[in-house]
């Protein structure tokens, strides 16, 4: 173990695939000359870079805007009343397809919070809190309408496999500044509602990209890190002899074959080991002190979605460049009167927490924060599930987003009286993706990759737009 | 070493210190086409819903009468004045297209159109054409060295022996040498010896395995759907079929008309039909709410990309929403091979089908056998029985009697039902009729243990002093569930009020299995196995158990729940139900004979005389399923049909291609809108722009696009396959990129090795091995995979074979390595894919089940990687660390990473632990002599030679540390001792040992281990 951190950082960071490798050997015994190109591709960014990094809280199953985001009081006039049908002829639907479609007016109240006086429901107060703080969108759309394919589409931009998610496309372009954790982190947590839809590890695969960008899943039961604890009986210092000895012998032949790979394999067994010491200690937040447990409203240990956003919030003062979230179980086709209050408060406290506890730390002006589903709900109600719920919904969605050069009170977009159909300012995956990328100073129609012949972006080649009005 | 890599760094980051030079003569196809297809077709090429300014430069004709350039006249040129200005407005590329122009690139163009801006087809769409080999030379070498003489390069030495031997191995089997059959060809290292040992590995049956990996990502086989829940689908006999595929050396014509088409094939067999699963192995759903219409085009883009990315090397997927950009592809080319696969027949949403059944020689000497038997016995039971006709005639009496006597039952219709376990779900309808259908998971559910117990409640109307509780047979086999049709209810329970016991006082049945009788189902006893009613012999007819009360129902309406528990097992449960109440006196008893269903009941109340003959079969059929002069024979046929059912439900099966007589209907989506039905419909056709055969009069079929991609006048096939096979053997593609030789592809770096090749490919019959015997023994494969400096300055990326490459094993050879030199490996080919160890909760993402990994135990334990359960959206944690890809989409070339991970996995990892431990075992009991000596012996294992003397050192010194560490904590020794299921031996001291395992380790982890070079 002679190397130094800073080295060991570079070599993790450089390109790691087969002939590129020579970067990361170059980066060993000359780290100044890499100093570019070990924070990614992209180099000297043609953007001011607002956001230094992402945090993306997705709420999966599709929450309901009708009773979070998007007041709806003509949807509560016609409540028991059919659709009209000049909404929903001819358009697509999920389980509603082919039933009799009734509108079912919002079930929760909604207030005005913050100097802003921004329209949110009572079901999220401390959001509300913040409300000066973020800006909502209730005019974005999706184009999928199953929990898979929309998962795959907000994620990745394409509803095809095998495309890299915007986890990987940022550490791709933009590299990562933590010097011993991943660039791109995944964390769960589960409502402790009934049956959450399933959750697939594509939605932060690197696709086409190397294989290094790939997020990687931080767990809160079990190794944090897949596989990386050391064996029973192998304490830290044995397991160090045996890596000491490996780079030893790797370098010995190193010596033999000029082969760049294996100055790449001995920094990667460097970071490795650092990685066995580094994860436990970032993931242990009893040091956190009692205030700040507090504030998040969580236990060290506890699993729960307010843990995860405390750990962001570590993970963010550590240099990961992309951490997202995932609180699981919105999918309230029934029982959303319900279930949907739980879901609520296990978020909301949490997200105040997040920005409250960037804000006094200084780090919220360059944090980009996003909060969303994968699709939006029916102002139909669907009642044949069991107790009123409503169905998947890819016309009009709430979302809102915070940090990092975003305009903070306001609200944009809106969506028809019944809260159907995005009316104004219509946005899109796309041009979310974007704004988001704009805002980490990246041009979005020049971040390519070639894929297949064509140059592949996450923002997608139908020209999508940045969200201009929504920036600071 | 520094200068060196300062000049690999500038390299890589394209810093280029000087490009190549312009050539003197400038090829189209070389030069000028990938500039073009770049940076101009995007806008002025193929497709022409975004064309701009009506301009395409992607045909020469169209290109000179627009005036973009006057061949000849570059200076007079407006393409090239368009290239070389500064001013931004009339600059080509445009500034926001992000395209920009090298010096060399301009002066390319430039050149070329003074030449006279010459057109060539793209290379891959011309007929590849076979270079002459002299007699006696290897084709490959005389192209190579031909290539490399151009370009002032020679090639490198032969590597040696030990070197040779086991590259051969890794390439072709996948699995390391023994150093004893390193040492032998170390003796004798001669030419003919080499040849010799590629032939014994190409008839070694691991070398089928090896082959199957990069297929198998081609074609993306995988054990589970992909989409939402991600279960499994039927398809392991596939892999398989693959593998033996490669070690029968099938010809790759052959293997591709099986694939495509191999239901459709005149001399179809189940060998065929399972190769026909590829059409299968794609992404479906089970996802509620899923919409028929899209998933039928998913299904359709991905099978038309699966077959673009295997065979063609073209990359269709965009014609999804428009004409390709840069290649000839139409967005009507797209939809009409589409339409090729519109015939099968398979769910759009839902779970797969089990598949056909894939049986070996035993498997299918047994099926015939249980056929045979049972056609025997169907033939015994059909032959007409005079000798019945008066049992039939007393029969006819007692029924119509019954049938009489069941107007006094009334129908009970408000009933509910429910199982405990979910094992059967059971629904009402208005009539009371309660059906249950087994969970289709049931049978998946590790903890089902094949019982139930049903719930039904009901009113029963005042002075009740009987229930009957009829067994209804309706559509099925038999009137119970269990595969030879019959039920056991071991008891049948009456409560009122939700406590208190309705007591019965006496049971009867229509029809009573010999060992178990009606009067046991009322004995109180439900938890013993062999105890309650049944009624094997007589499940063909419907049976009814009659209940006499005790005492006559005192309250009008009275509640009653009835408790039926079915407790013998193997889904013997009752399929469906009735429940009836009669007020009769006492005694309530079961007629002589069951009640006859409707049918059979209304013809018996029609005076003998004025029965049709078809009436008469009718009732001469029904006394039949329960004269118990024909019960043994008929318990005969429920018994062979339970072995036939239990026989095909424990068989391999496998989804495969069948095809339908109505197909699809495939229509042209504009922008790929499922939902916008206004477009063409299409029919099966073959891409426009290739050579095809001319078809009239008839609809074209899988086979037949089977046999164009294999067809000589097909130019992609053999370059896709030949270039995908060039990179086994050295690392990189002829053309690097292996899923698109079309324009935005590489071409060739050596174009007349590629063709020669492909063309070499097809001459042999498109045999495999003929190839790789070429490949194999040929000098350039031979060579040092080591680098001076000048040949990495002049080749970084050894394109030109001047030398081999190393490079790291692939996801799946990594484990194989480790096992064979733990000893571990169970060398066992083909099978259910296996469930080696995995971290706990790695699925806790999933559901529609929620799942968790259940570890295999024994064998299962250490075989192979290419026998890893394959799950899509979560695959195997340690597989994905070394690249595997999750096959979603198909994949032709897998990254080759360099990550943490990989360390991880190795060092931690209890697949990775336990060999260690098992090496360091055999390090004790198979070595003998001091420390070095051991090392020396275990490097030999792992690496096929022996260590140096600073390797020797490094390891001598950490088996001293960790050995001295154990001998103080012993206990710590036996915990790493513990990891994985294989036992340790009680004979070795624990300190040691512990010691041992981690030499073992770090020896696993080198990445010369790792490593084929």
């Amino acid at each position: 173990m002679h190397s130094t951190s800073a080295q060991t950082r570079r070599a993790f960071l450089g390109r790691t695939t087969q002939g590129l490798g020579s970067v990361a050997l170059a980066s060993l015994l000359q780290p100044q000359l890499l100093n570019a190109a070990s924070r990614g591709v992209l180099g000297t960014l043609p953007l001011p870079q607002k956001a230094k990094r992402v945090i993306w809280l997705t709420m999966a199953g599709g929450p309901s805007q009708l009773e979070l985001f998007d007041h709806k009081p003509k949807l509560a006039e016609m409540d028991g009343k059919p659709m009209p049908e000049s909404f929903t002829k001819g358009q697509q639907l999920a389980q509603l397809q082919g039933q009799k479609l009734v509108c079912k007016g919002p079930m929760f109240r909604f207030q005005k919070y913050g100097k802003c006086q921004m329209e949110l429901s009572e079901l999220l107060p401390h959001i509300g809190g913040v409300a000066d703080d973020i800006c909502l969108v209730r005019s974005m759309t999706t184009d999928a309408i199953n929990h898979d394919p929309a998962h795959m589409f907000m994620n990745t931009g394409a509803q095809i496999a095998g495309r890299p998610s915007m986890g990987s496309w940022v550490t791709y372009g933009l590299g990562s500044e933590a010097e011993d954790l991943p660039g791109f982190v995944v964390m769960m947590s589960t409502g402790k509602g009934r049956n959450p839809q399933p959750i697939a590890a594509r939605q932060w695969n690197s696709g086409f990209l190397p294989s290094k960008y790939q997020g990687v899943q931080l767990r809160s039961l079990g190794d944090p890190v897949l596989y990386l604890t050391s064996p029973n009986g192998v304490t830290r210092e044995r397991q160090g002899r045996d890596f000491a000895a490996i780079n030893a012998l790797n370098k010995q032949h190193a010596a033999l074959c000029d082969d760049p790979e294996i100055a790449t394999r001995i920094a990667q067994y460097e970071m490795a080991f650092q990685m066995q010491a580094s994860v436990p200690e970032l993931m242990d937040i009893r040091g956190e002190g009692a205030k700040t447990l507090e504030l998040y409203g969580c236990q060290p240990g506890d699993g729960s979605f307010a843990s995860n956003c405390l750990l962001a919030r570590r993970l963010a003062e550590r240099g990961t460049r992309f951490i997202q979230l995932y609180h699981r179980d919105w999918d309230h086709h029934s029982l959303l009167r319900e279930e949907l209050p739980l879901r609520a408060k296990e978020v909301d406290q949490a997200c105040a927490a997040l920005i409250k506890d960037l804000k006094q730390r200084g780090m919220f002006d360059d944090t980009l924060i996003v909060f969303s589903g994968e699709f939006g709900r029916t102002p139909m109600a669907q009642g044949n599930k069991g107790p009123i719920g409503r169905d998947h919904h890819n016309k009009a969605m709430s979302m809102w987003l915070a940090g990092a050069g975003i305009q903070r009170g306001v609200t944009f977009g809106s969506t028809d009286d019944l809260g159907y159909a995005a009316q104004e300012n219509v946005t899109t995956v796309h041009d979310l993706h974007a704004t988001m990328l704009h805002q980490l100073g990246i041009q979005h129609d020049a971040f390519s990759f070639k894929f297949q012949g064509l140059d592949a972006r996450l923002s997608g080649v139908e020209g999508a737009k940045v969200i201009q009005k929504i920036l600071a | 070493m520094t200068k060196t890599t300062c000049l690999l760094l500038l390299a890589t980051l394209g810093l280029h210190a000087a490009e190549p030079p312009v050539p003197a003569k400038i090829e189209f196809n070389r030069d000028v086409q990938p500039i073009l297809s770049d940076n101009c077709f995007y806008c002025h090429g193929n497709d022409p819903k975004h064309r701009e300014a009506d301009l395409r430069l992607d045909i020469r004709d169209e290109a000179v009468k627009a005036e973009a350039f006057i061949p000849g006249k570059a200076a007079k040129s407006e393409l090239v004045s368009r290239i070389f200005t500064t001013d931004a407005d009339d600059l080509m590329p445009p500034p926001d297209s992000h395209k920009k122009l090298t010096q060399r690139q301009k002066d390319i163009l430039k050149k070329w159109i003074d030449q006279g801006a010459a057109y060539q087809q793209h290379w891959s769409y011309e007929k590849p054409v076979k270079a002459a080999i002299p007699a006696g030379k290897n084709g490959v070498d005389v192209l190579v060295q031909q290539r490399l003489a151009q370009i002032s390069l020679k090639p490198s030495p032969q590597a040696d022996a030990r070197t040779l031997i086991r590259r051969l191995y890794l390439d072709l089997i996948g699995l390391p040498p023994k150093p004893e059959e390193v040492a032998a060809f170390e003796k004798d290292p001669s030419p003919a010896a080499y040849a010799k040992l590629v032939e014994s590995l190409l008839k070694n049956p691991h070398y089928g395995e090896r082959m199957a990996i990069g297929w198998l990502d081609v074609v993306r086989f995988a054990d589970t759907i992909g989409y939402h829940s991600d279960n499994p689908h039927n398809v392991w006999p596939y892999r398989d079929y693959v593998i033996q595929s490669f070690n029968s050396n099938k010809h790759f014509d052959r293997f591709t008309l099986e694939q495509i088409a191999g239901d459709l094939l005149p001399d179809a067999t189940q060998e065929t039909r399972v190769g026909s699963a590829f059409n299968r192995l794609l992404l479906s759903t089970e996802e509620g709410g899923a919409q028929a219409k899209d998933y039928e085009q998913r299904m359709l883009t991905d099978r038309v990309r699966a077959v673009g990315n295997a065979w063609m090397g073209q990359t269709t997927g965009c014609c999804q929403c428009h004409d390709h950009k840069f290649d000839p592809w139409t967005q009507r080319d797209f939809y009409s091979l589409g339409a090729f696969f519109a015939d099968i027949k398979e769910p759009i949403l839902g779970r797969r089908e089990p598949g056909i059944l894939v049986l070996d020689a035993a498997g299918q000497k047994r099926q015939t056998d249980i056929a045979q038997r049972l056609t025997a016995l169907q033939a015994e039971f059909a032959k007409p029985r005079p000798e019945l006709a008066p049992a039939q005639a007393e029969w006819e009496k007692q029924a119509l009697e019954a049938v009489t006597a069941s107007g006094m039952w009334q129908p009970l219709k408000q009933v509910t039902a429910s199982s405990a376990k979910k094992n059967v779900a059971l629904k009402t309808d208005k009539e009371g009729v309660v059906r249950g259908t087994i969970d289709a998971k049931r049978n998946e559910r590790k903890q089902n243990d094949g019982t139930d117990t049903y719930t039904l409640t009901t009113k029963l109307p005042l002075g009740t002093t009987g229930i009957r509780l009829e067994a209804l047979k309706e559509k099925l086999p038999g009137i119970g569930l269990a595969s030879n049709g019959n039920f056991v209810l071991s008891e049948i329970a009456l409560t009122t009020g939700g406590k208190s016991k309705l007591p019965v006082a006496f049971a009867s049945a229509t029809f009573e299995q010999k060992t178990l009788p009606a009067a046991t189902a009322i004995d109180g006893i439900a938890d013993k196995k062999e105890n309650g009613w049944g009624v094997l012999g007589a499940t063909g007819a419907d049976q009814s158990l009659y209940l006499e009360l005790a005492a006559p129902v005192t309250e009008a309406n009275a509640a009653v729940t009835l408790t039926l528990t079915f407790g013998w097992g193997d889904n013997h449960e009752i399929a469906n139900l009735r429940l009836s109440s009669t007020s009769a006196p006492k005694p309530i008893r079961a007629p002589g004979t069951s009640l006859p269903a409707a049918e059979i009941a209304s013809i018996l109340k029609a005076a003998p005389e004025k029965r049709t003959p078809e009436q008469k079969q009718k009732l001469t059929a029904a006394y039949k399923q329960i004269a118990p002069e024909l019960n043994d024979l008929r318990a005969k046929i429920a018994t062979v049909e339970k072995e036939k059912a239990d026989f095909e439900n424990n068989a391999p099966k496998c989804i495969v291609s069948i095809s339908d007589t109505t197909k699809r209907t495939v229509r042209i989506l504009p922008r790929g809108n499922w939902m916008d039905e206004s477009g063409e419909v299409v029919k099966a056709a073959l891409p426009g722009y290739l050579p095809k055969p001319k078809i009239e009069g008839r609809d074209l079929t899988r086979l037949d696009l089977a046999q164009w991609l294999v067809s000589k006048d097909n130019p992609l096939t053999a370059r896709t396959v030949m270039n995908r096979l060039w990179k086994q053997f050295f690392g990189t593609g002829l053309s690097k990129v292996l899923d698109d030789l079309g324009a935005q592809g590489e071409p060739p770096v050596n174009p007349a090795l590629l063709d020669w090749l492909a063309c070499e490919f097809m001459d042999s019959g498109w045999d495999m091995q003929h190839m790789i015997r070429i490949i194999a023994n040929s000098a350039t494969y031979q060579q040092v995979s080591t680098s001076t400096k000048a040949l990495t300055a002049a080749d970084p990326y050894n394109r030109e074979c001047a030398r081999q490459s190393p490079f790291r094993l692939d996801a799946e050879l990594v484990r194989d390595n480790a096992l064979t030199i733990s000893g571990l490996l169970v060398p066992k080919i083909g099978g259910p894919s296996v469930k080696p160890y995995q971290p706990a909760k790695y699925w806790e993402n999933l559901n529609f089940p929620t799942r968790e990994w259940q570890n295999d135990s024994g064998e299962s334990l250490y075989r192979r990687g290419i026998y890893t359960w394959w799950q899509r959206s979560f695959t195997h944690p340690s597989m994905l660390a070394f690249d595997a890809p999750s096959r979603e989409e198909c994949v032709a070339e897998r990254n080759r990473s360099n990550i943490p991970q990989q360390a991880l996995v190795l060092l931690n990892d209890p697949t990775y632990v336990e060999a260690a431990r098992v090496f360091a075992a055999r390090i004790l009991t198979e070595s003998s002599g001091d420390a070095s000596q051991r090392i020396t012996w275990a490097v030999q294992q792992a690496l096929q030679r022996k260590p140096t003397a600073e390797e020797l050192k490094t390891l001598s010194a950490l088996f001293a540390q960790q050995l001295a560490d154990y001998q103080k904590d012993p206990a710590a020794a036996m915990e790493l001792l513990k990891t994985g299921a294989a036992p340790v031996s009680p004979n070795l001291n624990s300190s040691e040992l512990a010691a041992w395992a981690h030499v073992a380790r770090v020896i696993l982890n080198l990445h010369e281990t790792i490593t084929r070079s």
